[in-house]
């Protein structure tokens, strides 16, 4: 079984957002990135999946050379070998179009992605792979095991689950669920050795469109300043949510 | 052309989503001096429509498409796209149709951009304001394409009405076995309770409450409120709670009316899932933590007091 991980650059989660250049630009200035969390729930499993099942797991990015210590964690996690796709990932489409090429010539059996990198939020890049390699799809998926061709999975859907069969070749939108927290791997000293020599392919990206870009950034309006209601006085908070604000 | 909208249903029966995806696009197509087309699936009587603004429906009615199926659903919308000729596809942000809308932007070589927060910054080039870094920042997306596809994000527009002339049209697009690969075997929806994706109003908890035992004064709260009940990461991942209740960058986003924060200091991530709530409450017995920064109204005390004080005096303003 050939797994691909697709993994995205994100900041860390506790990050904070500036834009430079006129706001046109995010400022990396001082933000240490990592692998998008989605992203990591799906690589986790894929380890899994070598340690239990001998799966091959390769991990892919679309974006410069600054990238690569975000792959290389991945490596020391415990990947077998890394691609990166020298391309600035502007378009949700022109990555998708570039990772579908990988998977055509790589042969992959299962391509984990995350539902979303929490950078932009796009949310596409999963189901685009899905459009251009008709693989089959399972988005938010909370779940998953494999046995020979036969895929069980489970897919989130507002207010419960869906229990899922289907068959591979397949796509993943993975999110939080595909393993406990606990078992996300933190890389150890060997893992980050061993990681150093793994094989870190360069390749260069296919001509695809840039269909969308992002023109410009805003911060949220400053917020006012919170309401303090007294502890012994909550019939005022009910009478400001009632007749201030109007939401009960 | 038209706008074509995929107004969502469950059972029957419309979603609320679905009504603000018409209300928006009714306003888009004043502005484009277009007309708003929906597709619906498994509805008999699509007669709601017409209060906000749509013009035309194009009903799908097979027992195929009973269950949801973005394979074929999103087949099913492109076609309907092709047939109107809608430069313009509009879709919601529920997990369902996020699921099917990078398929529907493949097939039309549609530019896509998702979490849409408000009406188009401009037409041309046409532009679009969208939620991005997980609701730290909003982003201004360019869509180059002939034919775009957005998502707009739940509760960011609001319902609108506007009463048309509804055309109902039954439309017949042509399935192909081959896309229903993805079985559903079974459906678990939690029962009698209400999911965070469809409340008004969410009550979430925190490490405050010190253990499982005593979540019953969020389900007790929440039950006078009519509220969903919902956690932060640290009491999902010491298992009080199931992860589906998790709200936050990494669990589930909220954009409800009223967010209730009991016993929950404000992580950044937790926050980033949580603000595009409209108003937002915290009960903290600690003033400095962080979400007293992002929250319209605070009660600084032990919500092992003010909870049950709240409850009753909510269920009284109930009563009233």
């Amino acid at each position: 079984m050939k797994i691909l991980v697709c993994i995205s650059h994100v900041p860390d989660t506790t990050s904070k957002i500036n834009f430079t250049n006129n706001e046109s630009e995010f400022d990396t200035n001082g933000v240490q990135f990592v692998i998008n969390p989605n992203d990591e729930y799906g690589l986790t499993r894929a380890i899994w999946f070598q340690e239990q099942q001998g799966a091959t797991v390769t991990v892919v990015n679309v974006g410069g050379p600054e990238t690569e210590p975000t792959l290389r964690k991945a490596l020391a996690i415990g990947a077998n070998d890394a691609i990166r796709v020298n391309a600035s990932p502007t378009d949700g489409f022109f990555v998708a179009k570039q990772l579908a090429e990988v998977i055509k010539s790589g042969g992959y059996d299962i391509v984990l992605a995350g539902k979303e990198s929490l950078d932009y939020n796009g949310g596409m890049v999963p189901g685009m792979i899905a459009a251009l390699t008709d693989f089959n799809f399972v988005n938010s998926c909370t779940e998953l095991t494999i046995e020979g061709t036969a895929v069980k999975a489970v897919r989130e859907i507002d207010g419960g689950k869906e229990n899922i069969s289907t068959a591979l070749p397949l796509i993943i939108g993975g999110q939080k669920g595909l393993v406990e927290e606990k078992d996300l791997k933190i890389p150890n000293m060997r893992g980050i050795m061993t990681a150093r020599s793994k094989p870190l392919t360069v390749v260069e990206p296919v001509a695809a469109n840039n269909n969308t870009k992002a023109v410009k950034f805003e911060k949220p309006a400053a917020k006012s300043a919170v309401k303090l209601v007294a502890a012994d006085n909550l019939d005022e908070l009910i009478n400001l949510l009632h007749n201030e604000a109007k939401v009960i | 052309m038209s706008i074509l909208i995929y107004a969502e249903s469950a059972e029957g029966k419309f979603k609320k989503v679905a009504f603000e995806l018409a209300s928006y696009a009714k306003k888009v197509a004043e502005s484009l001096g277009s007309t708003v087309t929906a597709i619906t699936f498994n509805i008999t009587d699509a007669s709601e429509l017409s209060k906000y603004g749509v013009d035309k429906v194009l009903k799908v009615n097979d027992s195929k498409l009973a269950n949801f199926s973005a394979k074929a659903y999103a087949d099913a919308i492109q076609q309907a796209a092709k047939k109107e000729d809608a430069k313009l596809v509009l879709l919601s942000s529920t997990t369902d149709s996020a699921y099917l809308s990078s398929l529907v932007a493949v097939s039309l070589d549609a530019g896509f951009a998702s979490n849409v927060v408000g009406l188009p910054v401009s037409t041309s080039p046409f532009q679009v304001k969208r939620n991005a870094f997980s609701n730290k920042a909003f982003n201004i997306t360019e869509i180059s394409t002939d034919v775009k596809v957005l998502g707009l994000a739940k509760n960011s527009f609001g319902i609108v009405a506007s009463s048309s002339n509804l055309t109902e049209e039954d439309y017949a697009p042509s399935i192909n076995d081959a896309d229903f690969a993805i079985k559903i075997e079974s459906t678990e929806k939690v029962s009698g309770k209400i999911a965070i994706a469809d409340a008004d109003i969410v009550v979430s908890g925190g490490r405050g409450l010190k253990g499982p035992e005593n979540w019953g004064l969020i389900e007790d709260l929440a039950a006078a409120l009519g509220a969903a009940t919902a956690c932060s990461k640290p009491v999902s991942d010491l298992g009080w709670r199931p992860h589906g209740e998790h709200v936050g960058q990494t669990g589930k986003p909220v954009a409800s009316n009223l967010y209730i924060a009991v016993g929950i200091s404000g992580a950044i991530q937790h926050i980033a899932g949580i603000n595009s709530s409209k108003v937002k409450v915290v009960i903290n017995s600690d003033p400095e933590a962080p979400f007293f920064k992002v929250a319209d109204y605070g009660v600084v005390g032990d919500a092992f007091e003010i909870v049950p004080q709240l409850i009753e005096k909510i269920k009284a303003f109930k009563a009233q």
